[in-house]
This record gives C-alpha cells, structure tokens and sequence, in this order.
C-alpha cells in the first residue's frame, strides 16, 4: 500500500486547490449580471430557438462507422512495428483481418449507408 | 523473435473458422442477393452448424493448447460446443418458420447468430482471459442486435437498449477485474494465477479482481442482483432469441465461469464460497417468488431461467471438481427444456399476436392436445418431475451439495423447487383444467416447430431415464479440472 | 427358439399396442384380427417351445434367457429374463390357447359393443400380462405382471363403467386384491431382505432355489405365509374371496378368461412356482391346503342358493381354486397344476356356454326366466352338458382325473389327511349337484322364459360355438395326459413337471395301494352321481320339492342365499370403520391443519412475490443502481473476508 500514499496525497492537494480557487473567486469577485451576461455565449451568434434540435440520424451513422473503421485501422500500427519479426505469420493475420473489415465495408456500403441521401 | 505460423493448428479451430467463414459469407448474400424469402439463409445457417458441430465431434479426442495459449481444445471446451451447436440447430429450425411468420426484413439474423455462437465457443475454449472476454463481447454485442431486430416493436427496442446498456456496464466490471488481475500477478492466462495463488500471495488487487470478474459473469448468468435486465429483455427479445440467450448464453457463461474459477481460483473457494453460496440463496429464492405472480408466459420463463441459474450455482459453491460434472449435465438438460418450451411459446402466437398471456392457455388441451402435451413435457421437466431430465439434474445438482456437506443449501434448494411447481404446474392446470377464456385464432403447426419439441421431448426422456450416458460424458468434460 | 421366449409375451403386447392406439380409427374386423392373431401366434411360440421342450432330457428342461439388465443398484442386478420350464410352459399353452379361444369367441359376443376396440384392447393387454408372469424368471418381473393382470381385472370388469354396480364392482376387486398383494410385496421385502443379509441379493427363482436353504425355519414360514396372503387375494380365497363374486359385472367372455381359467389360478402357480420355499414349511403348507379345502365346500354351500347363473359359476370357481391349493397345499403340486390347466377348459366352457344363453336371452342371468332351453341352444347345451360332467367328476372326461388326482394325495397327507379328503369329497358331490342344478333349471324343464324373450331366442353364430366345441372336446380329452398309474395310465402329466419340482414333489413311499387307490375313485363317483341324482329329483322330477324345503328352512336359505352374510360383515367390520377414520383423517388432519398450512404459506409466498415484483421498475438506472449495489457487497465481503 506505501506506494500509493503518494498519488493519495496528490488526490488531497489537487483538490485542495481546486475548492481554494473556485471558492476565493467566488468570496473575491464582482458580480454584476446582465442579461447578455448570463447568456451560454457571451460573443458570437446570437443563440436562437431551442438547444434540443434532432439532428439528422445520418450523422450518427456516420461517426460510428467512423470510429469503428478508424480503431480498427489503428489496430494496424503495433503490427506494422513488428510485422519483421512476425513475417508470414503476421501477414496472413493482418490478410485476414482486413478481409474481415474489407466484408464489413462491402455490407455497410452495399446495405447504403455511405449514402447521404 | 521469430514467429512460426501454426498452419497445422488451423484445422483444429475447424468449426470456429466454419462459422465465422459462414457468417461473413451470409453477411454478402443477404446484401447482394436481396432474396425476400430468408428460409434460403436458414438453410445454409443449418449446413454452417452441422458440419461445424461434425468437426467438434471429430475433434472432440484431441486436448491441447493452440495459439501460444491464447486458445486451447478440450473435453470441456468439445462437450460445450456440442451442446451450444446442437442448440444452435434448433433455434434455427424453429426460426425457419418463425422469421418468416414475423416478417423479418433484416436478413442480418441468421449471420448474427453465427456471430454469437462464434462467441460462445470461443469463449468456453480458451484459457486465457483476454480471449475470453473477446470471445464473451462477440457473443454479446451480436445479442444486444438480435433482441432488438424487431425495430416496430418498441418492447423490443427497449430491452434491446437495456441490455446493451447494462451490458456494457457488466462488461466494465468484468474487463476491470481482469485488468487487476493483470496488473497483480502480470498474467492472463488462468493457470497463471494459479500458480501465483499458490504461493500464497493474494494481495488486495487480486481479490478484487476476483470479485469483479464474479460480477461480470453473475451478470451474464443473470444471479439475483444482477438479473434485473433479465425479465424484461427476454420478454422483449423476439422468443427464438430468448430461447438462443437462456439456452446459449447461460451455458456458455456457466461454463466459463466455471472453468476460470475451478481453475484459476479454487484455492480461494474460502473466500468466494461463502458470497456465492448467499448469491444461490437469493436468486433461487427471489426468482422463484417472483415468478409466482408473473402473468406473462415469457416474463416467467425469465424468472424461472433465473432461479435455475440459482440451482446451478448451488453445485457450483461446493468446489468439488468431480462433483462439477452435475453442473454441465444440469446445463445441458436446461439447453434443451428451455428451447423446448418456448419453442411452444413460438407456436402460440401470431405476427402481431404472440398470445403471452396465461390466459391465452386456458383449455389449450381441449384444443390442441399436442402443443398442450409437449409444453407439458417441458413444464414437468422444468419442474424436475421424474423420468424426465430436469428431474435427474436437479437431481445431481443437490446431491453434489449434500455430498460436499452443504445440506442447508441442498434444502433450500428443494424448498425453492417446491416453490417453482406451484408457477410451472400453474400453467398446466391452465391448459388441461379451465375453460379456454379468449380466442387465440388458428394455431400454426408447422414442422420446424414441431420438429423441435420432439427432439427436445425425446431428449429429455432419453436423457431423464438413461442419465448414464451423458453424465460419463459430463465427468468427462471436468476432467480438464484435474 | 429358446433364444425367442420373449416372443410369446411380446405378440399381445404389439397387438395391445395396435388396437390401443389406433382401436378407435381401425374397423371392427382389423381390430379382431389384430387381437385373435396375437394372442394365437402366442400360442404356436408356446406350442413349439413346448415341443421343443419334449426334446431336451428332463432335467435340461429349463431355459432361462435375460433380455436387459432393468434395475442395477449396486451389487443386485434385476434383469428382465423370461424363464420356460414344463411349468410355465403348461401355463402358456393353457394362458394363450384359452386365451385365444376366448378371443375368438368375443368377437361374436362382444359384436354390438361401442367399447369394441377399447375391449380388445384391454384383453390383449391382460393376455400379456399373465404371459410376462408366467414366463418372469425373478419375483419383480413376476409381480408386474401381477399387478399387470390386477390392472386388467379391474377395467374389465368396470368394462361398462357408466353402470354403478360394475364400477363398484371394479373397485371392490381391485381394493381386495390389493389387500392380499400387501401381502405379497412384504413377502418379497423379506424374502429379498433376509437372503440379502446373508449375502444373496436376488429375486431370480433359481438362484434362490439354490440358496433357500440359507432361510432360517421361522422365516420361511413367515415368507410363505406372506406369500399366501397374496395368493388368497389373486386367487379368491378365504378371506378374501369377496371379490369374484361381484367381479361377474364384467363381459362374459373376461369372466371366462381371468375370472375364471386364467388370472385366477396365478396364486396356484405363484405357490407353486415358490414349491422350494413352501416345503421348507409345512405348517404353511397345511395351512394352505385347509384354507383351499374349507374356501372349496364353503363356496360350494353358497351355490347352491344362488338364481344368477354367472354367480354359480363363479363360487364354483372359488370351490375348485380351493381345491387346486388342496393341491398344492398338501405337496401334489403336479395334481394342482393339472386341476388348473382341466379347470381352465371345463370352466371357460360353462361361462362362454352361460354367456352364449346370456346372447340368445338378451342378458338374461335369472335361472329361474330359463328353463328348456335344450331344444332352441343344441350346441350350447351339449357343450355346457359335458363341462357339467366334467366339474362333476364322472369318469372319462377330464376333471374326474384332476380332481381325483388331488384327493388321493390329500388323502396321503400325513398331517390331517383324512380330514381335507373327506371334506373335498362331500365338496365334489356338492359340486356335481349344484351344477347339475344349473344344468336342469337352465336347458331342462319347465320353459320360463318371458314372453317378449321367448321370440328371439336364437342359438349363438359359429364365432362363439366353434370355441365352445373345442373346449368341450378339451374338456373331454384333457385329462388323458394324466391318467394315473393306478387307471393303467403313465401320469405323463406329473412325469412332465417333474423337473420343476424335483425333490419336493410328495414322496412316493407312502404306501400306495392300488385297491384303496382304485376304491376312493369308485366312493368318489358314487357321491357325484347322488349329487346329481338329488339335484334331478329336486329340480327335475318334483320341482315343488326343492320350493317345499326352501320354505321349510327358509332362515338358513336366506342365510345362503345372501352368501352368510359376509359381506355384511366385512362393510361392517373394516370398511365402516376405515371410512370413518379416513373421514377423520381428511376432515380434520388433511382440510383444517395440513391444508391451512400448505395454503397458508401459498399466499404468503404469492404476497411476497407481489411485494417483490414492485422492485422491477422498468428503469434502467434502477437496474444498474441494483448491479452496483451487488457489486459493492460482492468485492466488500471478499474484501473483509481477506483483510483481517
């Protein structure tokens, strides 16, 4: 446990320090609210209508597929910094890894969702 | 480092590469054809199956560890594939009909039970924790798609959501535990752990990790109080896919469970024992009470699944290692009265009209003597009335309690099963003593149903009367503890 | 064809099977094929296992074969094996040939039945029933078919169930049978028990002729009592011969079959297929032989007050089961198997030919509606003549030479010999008049009949006389095959079932004279013929005398005629009181005490259920709130458990 002890102090401190900020701000500082003040953006575009908007389903789709290619392509960079020593071994592996995603790719692009409209 | 390709251990995952190949292959005839009719994807679901389940038969002598460890093939890991191919095959056949009746227009079901069933067997079959829980999320997260794939049924998309919520939650619980693990002995292979165990280091971290991967599985094995997700997504899901989750799921996780514990943890059966042994208690005494009062047919059948996991689990606290062999002939009875009776449930319903109801059993004898038979069969199974296969796997299960000194449990147990008659015989006394109360419409015989019940009916007499066979088979499948 | 003897039972069971589950759908003429074939090809097994048998040198004559290991617990193994020895084999001849004659003759008699395929049925399954237990070589398989029969007896004689007295009738059976199979399964219990403790688990007959002498005396006794208390049950003797009587609510034809030669005689068999243990007893044994004798004349007695034909017959059956355990009882095994098989056909022949004036009567019983019914029944009268002839015991036909048989080896008996003889001999004039009564009030004299009845008496078809023929010649030639030595005959009969009781059989050392031999035949002619010169004279010549003496001593008729009360008695001593305990045990233990807890605890189980399900919200933060909860308990209490 004595390892530890150090990174429970470090717990302690930071918030320490975080209440002692937060909480001198708020006995030191002056308030003066104005209805621009309290508004989410103090500059920019005026904010209109409500912040609930639906936002076009499209866009989920693709951020998960996004994400989903994009990890599995990340997959590729520990292999490659080993791929000498792994030789056929690894290559077969990685073939059929990307077979998998390249299935993958072909359904989601044949099913249309790559398609915008 | 070189690293020799083990082209000759290829052959020995034969079934998993089959399914895997099979499922991806379905994945692009479902795109590229677009047939309408799905019973074409059944069909060569059903040829993926048994040709995978006749290599696991074929493989079924061999015992040894593939992959660098990462993957291993033995009589525990054969028998399981068996039972969760086998079980596979028959969710299929009812869902030649089933998926057809239902209007399913995702042609992704059959390569997304391929997918789970992958998982389940990757997940029996290896010893090492990473591969597990690889295995485990495969199975998993094909499930949470398959019980939502009713998208119009907003029953089904609801447990479809909760189940991934609450699954990704187990699923946290369970990779944190293995983390701990990792990070206090430096290994993921089970045996591993053994070995630092051994030595009588157990610090805090390892414990924890212990109870945190007990978590993960008590969650997909749904124990009392990490079952909540159970009623209603079973309830929701569409019931070929509950048959899938209580049959397969169950097993599959019980087993893993099992194995990772009777291997890795034994020594520490002291410490986790006793939570188990109050875990048992619980979830068969909250589920078989709740059960009582469950008007839905699919909702008790959940609360009934959950308080047999509790049963299992009463065999499962002892730590005997011969005795364990109780555990998987319980699992495999289960396997085949769960896909029976709701095979039944599939038969009472209609597209748009499942008829869950206990009302919607009422005089069914008088009406369909079959259908009211066969669910009795497995109601009566259920229950553990002998020569029937519940019967001698209740059976086993309590005297491995009583064998191993834990009488108590054992009568707990028994008192429970007393309990659960009164919701199982509830149902039969619907069918066979009351007057029908509603009109259920025309019901649909079709073969693949009734081709189900029978299996499953011949099964668990053959099973109930001659117990011998399979528990061999079963002693067999532990011998991996030793 | 040894390797097949399991053919034999399995033929009825097929035709059980066939007739069972498809009786209803099948016509009336598959479903009699399929019961008379069965039952027949039964008979060609026995038939040519039986000659096969002839064969064999006579001590190789008994063929065990196991068919599969039924229960394995431990050291004891209980197989399901047949056993074909003379006995037996005697049993299956006489089981399936009368059998299928009685099939046969169902067809005719049973035509206009609803119940048709449903009696067949039922009557192919008792067939297969009484073979499994003839041919069972240990105790359990023998008591399945035990039981099996008893099944049997009792659907059949509740074949008409919606009437109220032949469903009591089935229950009566049954309960009383009961009584006396207690017996029999505590004997088993003991038997096996007491074997066991000295090393021998077995209920395989040969093994436990070997081993019997392992029993100590008092034991055996006990076993064989226990034993016998099962035998009085199936075979209707005293005390528990109440049943039979009422069991003639059945169909003719099954009153015939198992009421009379077959099911009925299965106590004889029992006893002496268990010939070993019972001579290691003889007190038993004298029992056994005085029961037998005392249910033979009492029985009797009671027939001679009875108008019901069918209930004749069936206290005459009772008499002669007693004298088949006479048989047994005082060690002529032999002579009470040879009673058995001779009883089997005479007495088959009186219930089909009764049954066959039942027929032509519209369902007539009531001798006193009958009267010279020779000239419209030719057949059935000829037949039912010689079967009368033959339970009388006139010389020549077949039951003279059983009957005899038994009373010349009582008369050897060394224990009160003299006494059963004399007794069996005033019995078999009682015999030959009480049938002949029957005889001269049912196809002599006076025609009583009713009018609307007179119009259709008609004589029955050939389905039913044709059995009725053979029978009657059985009943002629039968007793042929055991011509004793005395009459110049081989006493093949006896020479054949040698083996089975070999040294246990009565000796033949007793001082066998030929004249006292040759003279008790001759005394015991004499008394069947004033048995039946008297019942002419009464109920021929001057019927008014019979009426004149039943006013005379009309107490003691009645008293006969309501069979002395027995019944009465019983109701009043056991079942009044059984009732009003059981009423006690249900009203009070059962509905208030035992009932008030079981329902008790159900609704505060379903309430806590109720309380229960409310934790099941529907929310998923809820469910997950549930999982953290279980989470922080799992790992504190592991955590507790290791940090001291």
């Amino acid at each position: 446990m004595k390892e530890y002890i150090g990174i429970l102090i470090i717990l302690i401190f930071a918030n320490l320090i975080a209440l002692l900020i937060v909480g001198l701000s708020y006995f030191l500082g002056e308030r003066k609210p104005k209805k621009v003040k309290l508004e989410p953006y103090e500059c920019g575009m005026t904010t209109i209508g409500p912040a609930r908007r639906r936002i076009s389903i499209k866009y989920y789709i693709f951020a998960m597929l996004f994400l989903i290619f994009d990890i599995e392509v990340l997959f590729m960079y520990p292999w490659a910094v080993v791929t000498k020593n792994l030789k056929l071994f690894g290559f077969i592996e990685m073939f059929i890894f990307i077979i998998i995603l390249l299935v993958g790719y072909v359904y989601v692009w044949k099913k249309g969702a790559l398609e915008w409209e | 480092m070189d690293v020799k390709f083990p082209v000759d251990e290829l052959i020995l995952i034969a079934p998993e590469i089959i399914l895997c190949g099979f499922g991806l292959l379905l994945l692009l005839i479902e795109v590229f054809l677009k047939t309408k009719s799905k019973s074409f994807l059944g069909i060569l679901t059903l040829v993926s199956a048994g040709s995978a389940l006749v290599f696991v038969l074929k493989l079924s002598s061999f015992s040894t560890d593939l992959f660098f460890g990462l993957y291993s093939l033995d009589s525990l890991g054969s028998l399981t594939k068996g039972l969760i191919l086998v079980m596979l095959i028959l969710v299929v056949i009812m869902s030649l009909r089933y998926v057809e009746r239902e209007e399913v227009i995702s042609g992704e079901y059959y390569p997304l039970l391929l997918f789970s069933t992958l998982g389940m067997m990757i997940m029996v079959s290896s010893k090492n924790l990473l591969t597990i829980f690889v295995g485990l999320e495969l199975m998993s997260l094909s499930i949470y798609i398959l019980v939502g794939l009713f998208r119009d049924n907003l029953k089904a998309a609801e447990a479809s959501l909760k189940y991934f919520l609450l699954g990704a939650f187990a699923s946290a619980f369970l990779v944190y535990g293995i983390a701990l693990l990792y990070g206090s002995t430096g290994s993921l292979d089970i045996k591993g752990y053994l070995e630092v165990i051994a030595k009588g280091d157990t610090s805090t971290v390892l414990i924890i990790g212990v109870a945190l991967i007990a978590v993960g599985f008590a969650f997909k094995i749904a124990l009392v109080p990490f079952h909540m997700w159970t009623p209603d997504v079973y309830e929701g899901a569409p019931t070929s896919i509950t048959a899938f989750m209580a049959a397969g799921v169950k097993s599959a996780a019980f087993v893993t469970f099992l194995r990772v514990f009777y291997t890795a943890f034994l020594p520490l059966i002291k410490q986790w024992g006793d939570i188990l042994w109050l875990l048992a208690v619980i979830t068969m005494s909250y589920a078989n009470l709740t059960a009582l009062v469950q008007q839905n047919i699919k909702r008790m059948l959940a609360y009934s699944s959950i308080a047999h996991a509790g049963y299992i689990l009463v065999a499962f606290v002892t730590g005997e290692k011969i005795l364990s062999s109780s555990i998987i002939y319980y699992l495999v009875a289960y396997t085949f009265m769960n896909v029976g009776a709701f095979s039944c449930v599939i038969l009472m319903g209609r597209k748009g009209e499942e008829n869950l109801d206990i009302d919607s059993y009422a005089g069914l004898s008088a009406r369909h003597p079959f259908v009211a038979f066969c669910l009795t069969i497995f109601l009566l199974s259920l229950t553990g009335v002998p020569p029937l296969a519940g019967f001698m796997a209740k059976f086993y299960v309590f005297s491995t309690a009583i064998k191993a000194g834990y009488v108590w449990l054992a009568i707990i147990g028994v008192l429970n099963s007393v309990v659960a008659a009164y919701y199982y015989l509830r149902v039969i006394m619907y069918m066979y003593f009351r007057d029908p109360v509603k009109e259920i419409g025309r019901i649909d015989l079709s073969p693949s149903y009734i081709l189900v019940s029978l299996i499953c009916i011949f099964f668990l007499i053959y099973t109930g009367i001659l117990p011998r066979e399979l528990m061999l088979l079963a002693e067999g499948a532990v011998s991996v503890f030793f | 064809m040894s390797e097949y003897i399991w053919l034999i039972p399995c033929f009825p069971a097929v035709g059980f099977l066939i007739n069972g589950l498809l009786g209803k759908k099948l016509p009336k003429a598959v479903v009699s094929w399929v019961g008379c074939l069965s039952v027949f090809f039964s008979f060609v097994c026995s038939a040519v296992l039986f000659f096969e048998l002839l064969r064999l040198a006579p001590e190789a004559r008994i063929i065990e074969k196991d068919v599969f290991d039924w229960i394995v617990s431990g050291e004891f193994v209980t197989r399901v094996g047949f056993r074909i020895d003379p006995l037996s084999i005697v049993m299956c001849l006489v089981v399936s040939g009368v059998g299928f004659l009685i099939h046969v003759y169902s067809v005719g008699y049973m035509h206009d039945d609803p119940g048709y395929s449903r009696y067949f049925t039922y009557l192919n399954l008792f067939v297969f029933m009484m073979l499994i237990l003839v041919t069972a070589n240990n105790l359990l398989l023998m008591f399945v078919g035990w039981e099996g029969v008893g099944l049997c007896s009792y659907l059949l004689i509740g074949f008409w169930f919606e009437k109220d007295s032949a469903s009591n009738a089935g229950k009566k059976a049954f309960i009383v049978n009961r009584i006396g199979d207690y017996g029999f399964l505590v004997g088993i219990f003991l038997l096996f028990v007491s074997l066991g403790t000295k090393g021998v688990w077995t209920l395989n007959f040969s093994e436990l002729e070997r081993n019997a002498n392992l029993l100590s005396e008092s034991l055996t006794a006990l076993i064989t009592l226990l034993f016998f208390i099962g035998a009085t049950g199936k075979s209707a003797q005293i005390p528990l011969y109440v049943w039979l009587p009422d069991a003639m609510e059945g169909p003719t034809p099954v009153s015939a079959l198992i009421h009379a030669a077959t099911m009925v005689t299965a106590g004889v068999y029992m006893i002496a297929r268990l010939n070993f243990l019972y001579s290691m007893a003889p007190e038993i044994m004298f029992i056994v032989a005085l029961v037998g004798v005392l249910t033979a004349m009492f029985a009797a007695s009671i027939g001679f007050a009875q108008y019901d034909i069918k209930r004749v017959l069936a206290y005459s059956t009772i008499s002669q089961l007693g004298y088949m355990f006479v048989g047994v009882g005082v060690g002529a095994y032999a002579a009470g198997i040879f009673h058995l098989m001779t009883h089997a056909f005479f007495k088959a022949l009186l219930f089909l030919g009764a049954g066959s004036v039942m027929h032509a009567l519209a369902g007539e019983l009531d001798m006193r509606k009958m009267g010279g019914l020779k000239k419209y029944l030719p057949t059935t009268h000829w037949t039912f003549l010689v079967a009368c002839l033959a339970i009388a015991g006139i010389p020549g036909l077949s039951g003279f030479f059983s009957k005899d048989e038994i009373l010349w080896k009582a008369f050897l008996f060394p224990h009160a010999g003299v006494l059963i003889y004399i007794i069996g001999l005033v019995t078999a004039g009682m015999t030959a008049f009480y049938m002949f009564r029957l005889l001269f009030n049912t196809f002599y004299g006076k025609e009583r009949l009713d009018e609307e009845v007179k119009h259709h008496v008609h004589e029955s078809p050939k389905v039913m006389t044709i059995p009725l023929i053979i029978l009657a010649i059985l009943s002629i030639v039968g007793g042929y095959v055991g011509i004793p030595h005395a009459l110049g005959g081989g006493a093949h009969f006896e020479k054949f079932l040698e083996p089975v009781f070999r040294g246990v059989s009565q000796k033949a050392d007793y001082h066998h004279s030929l004249v006292v031999e040759i003279g008790l035949m001759v005394l015991s002619v004499i008394v069947a013929l004033i048995g039946i010169y008297v019942a002419y004279v009464y109920f021929l010549k001057k019927p008014d005398l019979s009426e004149k003496f039943v006013k005379k001593h009309e107490k003691l008729y009645k008293t006969v005629h309501n069979k002395y009360f027995v019944d009465e008695i019983y109701g009043f001593l056991f079942v009044d009181n059984l009732l009003r305990v059981g009423r006690f045990l249900k009203n009070v233990i059962d509905e208030a005490i035992i009932d008030g807890i079981v329902n008790g605890l159900g609704y505060f189980m379903r309430g806590l259920g109720g309380i229960l399900r409310f934790l099941q919200s529907g929310y998923v933060q809820a469910y997950a709130f549930s999982m953290i909860v279980g989470a922080i308990v799992v790992v504190g209490y592991l955590l507790v458990k290791v940090i001291p």
